[in-house]
């Protein structure tokens, strides 16, 4: 299972990002570790980073972040599974942390040096896919929903079943091209468990869809808020991020997590196994969690950040927004997906292939 | 070419590097990936080789049959409509002037310096409800209706209330689309080289001879370029078999291509050796193809022989 996410930003930011970067990278090393290179490799999600934190990382600590980018959970693991290439840091999230444990893949954390740990919210401490947070620790969090063009629906869509079993909205639908993500909010649809693997409830929802797809204009490759925007669709499965990001450019665009509720996520910083600077990684783990630098790569990503140091330094417009953190009736009813094992993927990615044969 | 075989030394010389590169990226890779396809996922990062036939048992399910058939069909399409345009064009360049001929030889060759992504992107642009088609296609809308009411017809809406854009994204028909798109160049080189050597002299002789336009067209120069078309048709076929970038952008709930099957084994379903039966088994039948017609060609040059 995959949760593909572009954490897409207004163009002028990025670029100015992108300086950012290329300043931090080229600034070098002004002090070394006894033992290591004053360096780290970090792999994570294209525009996940505040503009400057690595440049003020390497002002800081004389360290230098050279940060690659992948698209999705799935490239991160195929790139790591046959040996980690070298990197030092990545960011997978929780379901995928999960198996990256099962695997072995995973470095166990040294808490003690990470002492901003305690700046996360005690909620975060620890977590159900990783017993006390021996291999990861929360970067950020959020949810998957509806996003919608207000002009074009009578009363907000809080169901799933405008997405999966009503023609109301017929050919104007987009859905995650994510086989996993698809099945479980299907799941949820009919009143079930997101993790439930019973192969009778898949089916069940394999034939929903089957009936369901002359209604659906497409299975996005994640760019649903890019179809809500340019007006190809009315309705489209997204990561609340993403539809808050298209929300701040558009007033028609708003974003509901249906009454069934939905998928509750979290992406994590890990150390995978091979990684040749440990010791520097955990630094910039720890300059991660500090509360002003976390405050900043949250203003400047608008997702959810895990850290209550950093919530406690944003202004009143993020942290009352309920697109970027849900009010606590909404995430009851929702949940986190966790790894079911091999043959699990191999049951959903043969039905995906069924529903887009059918 | 004497000189080179008599020096074997700067034969060897110029002869590695091909050699090596087509061992080391060509040939090893596929080797492993060949092995691959006959092992057994054992966890969720281990594969064992154990020589099994399950992986090929698996892709010869009605399923994977019937995927495999759909971009049979796509890539048979997409050949045919590309052969149809691709000819004009051919015969065009051709029979153009010299001055024109290396202009319209670079126009043809130009996509190619733009990485196939953006062009996929570009085609989105163009194609979408907002797109430039239907801004186009709304603009000679309002014109017809503006005209319509100028001439007092405006109350009956012949054109109806409001434009209604045309669904060209997301659908079969985008995939074949693109897929000409993409592979028009494929098509129009060979069959350009072929045309081009065409003795003239015989086009001559039988447009002299009293034979229509046509009547060449079908019976001296297609025969003449026939080599061209076959190689046309096979380097554009072969890779629009493979595609998966062009179904996966453009197309619809019901546009997978075995391709996409095959990325997704590599990446979600996590099922290298399932991937490799599926790449080795549209291998094979590739060269199945090929097969059949070199074994065509050998039977039809034994007949004009005998």
């Amino acid at each position: 299972m995959s949760m593909p996410r572009s954490h897409r930003i207004r163009r002028r930011s990025f670029l100015a990002g992108l300086g950012a970067v290329a300043a931090g990278v080229s600034l070098g090393s002004r002090r070394a570790l006894a033992a290591e290179e004053a360096r780290v490799n970090f792999y994570n999600w294209d525009t996940y980073i505040g503009e400057t934190t690595l440049e003020d990382f390497a002002k800081a600590t004389g360290v230098e972040v050279k940060m690659d980018l992948f698209a999705d959970n799935d490239e991160l693991f195929a790139k790591l599974k046959e040996g980690n290439p070298g990197y030092d840091l990545i960011v997978p999230t929780n379901d995928y942390v999960e198996r990256m444990i099962a695997a072995g893949m995973l470095e166990t954390l040294d808490h003690s040096k990470i002492p901003n740990i305690a700046n996360l919210a005690p909620s975060f401490r620890d977590a159900a896919f990783d017993p006390g947070r021996k291999h990861s620790l929360p970067y950020m969090w959020g949810t998957i929903g509806i996003g919608y063009r207000k002009s074009r629906v009578d009363a907000p869509p809080d169901s799933w079943k405008w997405l999966y079993d009503s023609d109301r909205h017929s050919g104007r639908i987009a859905m995650l091209g994510d086989a996993g993500v698809v099945v479980q909010m299907g799941l949820k649809l009919l009143g079930k468990p997101l993790n439930s693997t019973e192969p009778a409830l898949i089916k069940q929802v394999e034939e929903m869809l089957i009936r369901q797809k002359k209604h659906i204009k497409v299975f996005a490759e994640d760019n649903g808020q890019d179809l809500l925007a340019s007006g190809e669709v009315d309705l489209t499965m997204e990561w609340n991020g993403d539809i808050l990001q298209v929300m701040e450019e558009d007033d028609d665009i708003a974003f509901v997590v249906p009454r069934e509720g939905g998928l509750l996520w979290q992406d994590c910083l890990c150390i995978p196994k091979g990684a040749p600077h440990p010791m520097n990684a955990h630094r910039f783990i720890d300059f991660l969690l500090d509360g002003e630098n976390g405050a900043a790569i949250a203003d400047f990503i608008q997702y959810a950040t895990p850290n209550a140091a950093a919530k406690a330094l944003m202004s009143a417009e993020y942290r009352e927004n309920p697109a970027i953190f849900p009010p606590d009736s909404v995430i009851e009813i929702c949940e986190a997906s966790v790894y079911k094992g091999e043959e699990y993927q191999r049951l959903i990615d043969e039905t995906w292939t069924r529903i887009q044969a059918a | 070419m004497d000189d080179l075989s008599a020096n074997r030394r700067v034969g060897w010389v110029l002869g590695l590097p091909p050699t090596a590169w087509l061992l080391v990226f060509f040939l090893v890779p596929l080797g492993l990936i060949w092995v691959l396809s006959f092992g057994e996922k054992r966890g969720i990062v281990d594969i064992a080789i154990t020589w099994t036939f399950d992986n090929y048992q698996r892709a010869l399910d009605p399923l994977y049959l019937q995927i495999f058939a759909k971009s049979f069909w796509f890539a048979g399409i997409t050949t045919a409509v590309c052969l149809l345009v691709a000819f004009p064009i051919a015969l065009a360049i051709t029979f153009a002037t010299p001055r024109w001929k290396p202009i319209l030889l670079l126009l043809t060759i130009l996509p190619f310096w733009t990485n196939l992504l953006i062009r996929t992107y570009a085609l989105i642009a163009v194609l979408r409800t907002r797109g430039y088609v239907n801004f186009t296609l709304e603009w000679l809308w309002e014109k017809a209706d503006a005209l319509l009411v100028l001439v007092g017809l405006g109350h009956l809406q012949l054109l109806g209330e409001r434009f209604e854009p045309v669904e060209l994204l997301y659908n079969n028909f985008a995939v074949v689309f693109g897929l000409v798109y993409v592979h028009l160049p494929f098509m129009v080189l060979p069959l350009y080289a072929a045309l081009d050597r065409l003795d003239r002299s015989y086009i001559e002789a039988s447009l002299d001879l009293g034979a229509s336009q046509f009547r060449t067209f079908a019976s001296v120069v297609v025969p003449l370029a026939l080599p061209g078309i076959v190689s046309g048709v096979i380097i554009t076929f072969i890779p629009a078999l493979g595609s998966f970038l062009t179904p996966d952008l453009l197309g619809g709930t019901d546009s997978q291509m075995i391709a996409n099957v095959i990325e997704r084994q590599f990446k979600s379903a996590n099922d290298w050796p399932f991937g490799a039966a599926l790449s080795f088994l549209l291998m094979y039948i590739t060269f199945f193809a090929l097969a059949l017609r070199a074994m065509a060609s050998r039977g039809r040059s034994a007949m004009e022989a005998a």
